[in-house]
């Protein structure tokens, strides 16, 4: 059972795919997504998201605050602006 | 060549000249109908993902937040307009104009004022040759709008609407939007929606099916929701934006296909009265000529 993620932005879907392990860091702290994580809602500043996808490989996200939704082993992180 | 003909040639010029600029622009804005589809269907995800949070925030946090409560008697509406820069686009800023002329009117029915925030030239010179008061307005962006735009506009309207919680400098207690909704390549409608205080159940995205998961929110529910709704706002007013810029797109492509249609019905009828102006000129000539002869004719048989 793997996560099911997406990252969009508000012109564009950035990344979206399964994967094992996603973090963020969200107003009071960081925080680290696995499988079977209770259902969250949580307001994120700006920073680093990383995915960890089902292959293995790491992406590391910079954004610029946003949300990040967790529920049913399906994580939408959404943010104004995305880079690399 | 006779005085008739020549008119006849030089207006099939004229019109030759218009014609090639219409399809022109049917060309132009048949291209970039494509581009502002994708954009909206680009825009779609994030629309989606917001309404379905917040949706789930309204549904399980019991805050009383000022954007989810209407005033128990409000004053004053503002009107978000969505209309061209430019002209050439058949009835599309005109109809957007009139929805809002519309919807003002059932808003002072129900004892309201009403603000005007205009996007797109068409709209703010439409108020203001009436001399009407304009709370807003923004220029220069309305068929290719950036999220940055949106954010602009909708930053305006949320001061307005925050205004009269703390301080009473012309707040407004409730926001509408005028814009087009890109239906299909033939059918665009201008439509009038409330925005503020929040209507979850009416959105752009479709509306998300089954229940929705018993959140936690980190750190509470009210900071969520402040943080999430100016965020909404922010994507329903560029969802409208690309919208009304694909429906802009598509009218002008309407408007200038007709237009060349019609530059061809032109050609053809003045091509007909063209030839049938030189015929007779050649008919006028040849009885000149016979007339001619056969006066020469007859006047040299009468002195034999």
């Amino acid at each position: 059972m793997a996560l099911n993620v997406e990252l969009v932005s508000p012109t564009q879907r950035v990344w979206s795919g399964e994967a094992t392990s996603v973090s963020a860091r969200t107003i009071d702290g960081d925080l680290g997504i696995l499988t079977g994580h209770t259902p969250l809602f949580g307001v994120l500043v700006d920073g680093v998201v990383s995915i960890t996808s089902i292959d293995g490989s790491t992406t590391d996200f910079n954004v610029s605050g946003g949300f990040l939704s967790v529920s049913n082993n399906r994580v939408s992180i959404l943010t104004e602006t995305v880079s690399n | 060549m006779g005085a008739q003909l020549r008119i006849y040639r030089r207006r099939m010029r004229s019109v030759k000249a218009t014609k090639k600029i219409t399809k022109a622009m049917e060309l132009i804005s048949a291209s970039r109908i494509v581009k502002a589809q994708q954009r909206v269907t680009a825009s779609t995800p994030y629309a989606y993902e917001l309404t379905r949070a917040v949706s789930a925030v309204a549904t399980y946090s019991s805050t009383n937040h000022p954007l989810t409560t209407p005033s128990a008697n409000p004053i004053r509406a503002a009107i978000l307009i969505i209309s061209a820069d430019r002209g050439l686009a058949g009835a599309y800023s005109n109809n957007a104009i009139k929805e809002g002329e519309q919807l003002a009117t059932l808003l002072k029915e129900r004892g309201l004022q009403t603000t005007s925030y205009l996007v797109g030239r068409r709209a703010v010179n439409y108020y203001r040759f009436r001399n009407r008061a304009i709370a807003g307005q923004w220029t220069g962006f309305s068929d290719n709008p950036t999220y940055e735009n949106a954010k602009e506009v909708a930053d305006a309207l949320m001061t307005a609407f925050l205004a009269d919680a703390q301080s009473d400098i012309a707040g407004v207690d409730e926001i509408h939007i005028v814009f087009t909704q890109f239906e299909s390549m033939m059918v665009q409608n201008a439509q009038a929606k409330r925005m503020l205080p929040l209507e979850v159940v009416e959105s752009d995205a479709p509306v998300p099916t089954g229940l929705l998961p018993m959140y936690e929110f980190e750190p509470n529910g009210e900071r969520v929701l402040n943080a999430l709704l100016p965020r909404y706002i922010e994507a329903r007013v560029f969802n409208a934006m690309l919208q009304s810029a694909a429906s802009e797109h598509a009218s002008r492509r309407r408007a200038m296909k007709s237009a060349t249609d019609n530059a061809d019905e032109l050609i053809k009828s003045l091509t007909r009265l063209a030839n049938s102006a030189r015929q007779a000129e050649i008919t006028q000539e040849i009885s000149e000529i016979v007339g001619g002869a056969d006066a020469l004719a007859s006047a040299s048989a009468g002195s034999e």
